[in-house]
């Protein structure tokens, strides 16, 4: 019996590696963890897009809920999330937007064929406050506490299945404290 | 054959040279660490690129944020600390041993010594069935 035992521990290990291997076949590399959730928004002060005399602080987002939503115009996926972000709008959401490497003409333009869901948009040509965010792509979407603490981030479109599932819930609870 | 020669040393150089306008530092030494550091960190948009070899528009800007780090006189750690606060460990090439990582490090040692332990007793149980 014992000698089985040893016998049977490659075997053992080959279908243990599999099991692993099999997992990591599922899983996405692009999907990666952030380690900005639970710490404060990164300090900053950016022209606005539509006002670009007028300089944005990040301290004046504290007090409410909201998403911070990275987009450019040069981001066709931006296009696709746009519909949902609209309709979130309606729903009386806070979005901030914060517009990642892009220039203030074609930012514009974008919003006058796609509809404006924010309340106010942030202007980050050099993406400097981006990389500050940990920002590898567009869209991404932030969820900032009262106190100004980044809760949640997602990398990619926005769908309903997300908002109703893990974003929503989490705004709730985040509105209920103090 | 001298001409060719040099005509190759020339192309060898060229690249270097080139590297030397896009992000001029004011010592070898400085020059040396920007060039090490771009090797060591991952670009996050084609992973398995480093920062060196990459063309996409955030491996652009993180080159300019590692090369005004660099120029700020600032050490290998600040810079991969810099980083990794913002994208998390695997920005990093070589990645931090803590607990998380145990495994990823010395995972390889554990296996090796499970292969010699059951060759040995595969080996020994052999020797002793003759």
């Amino acid at each position: 019996m014992k000698k089985i035992g040893w016998k049977a521990l490659p075997i053992i290990l080959f279908m243990v590696i599999c099991i692993f291997l099999w997992r990591g076949l599922s899983l996405d590399p692009h999907h990666l963890p952030s380690v900005q959730v639970g710490k404060s928004l990164p300090a900053f002060s950016l022209p606005e897009l539509e006002y670009p005399g007028v300089l944005f602080q990040s301290s004046q987002v504290q007090g409410k809920v909201v998403l911070l939503n990275v987009w450019a115009s040069w981001c066709s996926a931006c296009v696709d999330e746009q519909v949902f972000l609209m309709q979130l709008a309606r729903e009386g959401v806070s979005i901030y937007g914060l517009n990642y490497k892009d220039n203030s003409h074609d930012a514009l333009q974008w919003l006058k064929q796609w509809g404006n869901p924010y309340k106010n948009i942030l202007s980050d040509t050099q993406g400097k406050v981006a990389i500050d965010l940990g920002v590898y792509g567009a869209p991404e979407t932030f969820i900032i506490d009262k106190s100004g603490v980044i809760r949640y981030r997602h990398a990619g479109i926005m769908n309903q299945e997300l908002w109703l599932k893990e974003m929503l819930p989490l705004m709730n609870e985040l509105e209920q404290q103090t | 054959m001298k001409s060719i020669v040099s005509l190759i040393f020339f192309f060898f150089f060229i690249g270097l040279s080139y590297a030397n306008t896009m992000y001029p530092l004011d010592t070898p030494k400085q020059e040396a660490q920007f060039e090490h550091l771009l090797k060591d960190l991952r670009c996050l948009v084609c992973q398995n690129q480093d920062l060196a070899d990459s063309n996409a528009d955030l491996a652009k800007d993180l080159r300019l944020q590692v090369y005004n780090l660099v120029k700020e006189g600032k050490s290998d750690t600040e810079i991969n600390d810099y980083l990794s606060a913002r994208y998390g460990d695997f920005v990093l090439f070589k990645p931090p041993v803590k607990s998380l990582t145990l495994m990823l490090w010395f995972g390889p040692f554990l296996f090796l010594i499970l292969g010699v332990v059951i060759f040995w007793r595969t080996c020994f149980k052999r020797a002793s069935y003759e």
